[in-house]
């Protein structure tokens, strides 16, 4: 085998997103009170399921790559932009902190029942709106441009396994802190809580 | 007959497990991760190309999505059309669906619109801004380990606890 595959097929990608649509549902990411409970330092849902997705995905992919079975080259790396990324991402977390949601999540949210993700999605539009007509006017954002698709690995010249022995690190320590949060701030809001609030 | 009460969610290792194998079969399969604004960007250079198609095809930002074929003809509206469909099913089956404006005990109905509508037009702007989202360039970036996916990260997370100091009494 030599993964990627590339041309796969539509039914493949659909039926990723229906697991990516599932797994958020499954966890409780489709609710705002609890997305934003994350920033709040009471339930740690988010950091737990991102963390262990991001480190289960990257350990998966190296072991494809160190078997010979991965073209790793082949794979979608992005490139950073320094400025552009941090300024993004920095909204992306006010958004979230302020409407609930982040564009995925949104989507998880509409298709279990909640209408405000239809607002956050409103929202999104307006806000791509004004981007794509400011769009000429924040090109100086994207000056602080790394190399193209940079790794941890390339940028430090340390191995791979390192950085995830390091991403597991991390996320074994951010379990226990999370834990220690969750038992002074009131714990992880349940399914249960959520049904009878906000109807 | 009482109502049925939800099914509590799964415990965020197995759900993360199960996120983590999905993006990773992505990745095998496409040689990409999955992603969620980048729909968004196709959903709006459709509509403006429909409401100003001369306006759209000269724009320097939409204007790229408009290529040989449609703007909405692209995997990642395959991607979350399945997103959709598994999150009704999930929904459906854990008896978790329930029609609702959520929002916090202290926060209007009122409110809750006007913050989601705000959120969603800063969230839309910064996605664009970093060229993905949370799903795009943290999930998938982190999965191949890219520098661009750890500064977007750290710079998500900081905002969001910075920002919820002054929001987290709306929820």
């Amino acid at each position: 085998m030599n993964f990627p595959l590339e041309n796969s097929g539509n039914l493949i990608v659909l039926a990723a997103g229906i697991l990516f649509g599932f797994f958020i549902e499954s966890a409780g990411l489709n609710s705002p009170r609890k997305l934003t409970a994350q920033f709040a330092l009471r339930d740690w849902t988010v950091f737990r399921v991102m963390f262990v997705a991001i480190v289960v995905a990257a350990i998966g992919l190296w072991l494809f790559d160190v078997a010979g079975w991965l073209r790793f080259d082949a794979l979608k790396i992005p490139t950073m932009f320094f400025w552009a990324m941090a300024l993004g991402g920095a909204m992306l977390g006010a958004g979230m902190a302020i409407g609930g949601y982040c564009p995925g999540t949104s989507v998880v949210g509409l298709f279990s029942g909640r209408f405000d993700a239809l607002f956050f999605m409103l929202g999104m539009v307006i806000g791509m709106t004004v981007f794509a007509m400011t769009y000429d006017s924040l090109q100086p954002l994207y000056l602080t441009k790394g190399p193209e698709s940079q790794t941890l690995a390339g940028l430090t010249g340390w191995p791979s396994w390192l950085f995830l022995l390091i991403l597991a690190g991390l996320a074994g320590g951010g379990f226990r802190l999370g834990a220690w949060f969750e038992s002074r701030r009131g714990g992880t809001i349940s399914a249960k809580e959520l049904a009878g609030s906000g109807k | 007959m009482t109502e049925r009460k939800p099914q509590d969610f799964w415990p965020p290792l197995a759900a993360g497990v199960g996120l983590g194998l999905a993006l990773m079969g992505m990745f095998l399969f496409t040689g990409h991760g999955l992603g969620a604004s980048g729909f968004f960007s196709r959903l709006l250079a459709w509509l403006s190309a429909s409401v100003a198609p001369d306006w759209t095809q000269m724009n320097s930002d939409l204007g790229n999505y408009l290529g040989a074929s449609h703007p909405m003809n692209s995997w990642i509206s395959w991607e979350i059309a399945g997103v959709a469909i598994g999150a009704l099913l999930g929904s459906l089956i854990a008896r978790r669906f329930l029609f609702k404006i959520e929002r916090g005990p202290r926060t209007g109905v009122g409110s809750r619109i006007g913050f989601a509508v705000a959120g969603g037009t800063l969230s839309g702007f910064g996605a664009s801004l970093a060229g993905g989202c949370t799903s795009g360039l943290g999930l998938s970036g982190g999965a191949v380990l890219a520098v661009a996916a750890f500064v977007f990260l750290m710079a998500f997370f900081a905002a969001g606890l910075l920002v919820a100091t002054l929001t987290r009494r709306i929820w």
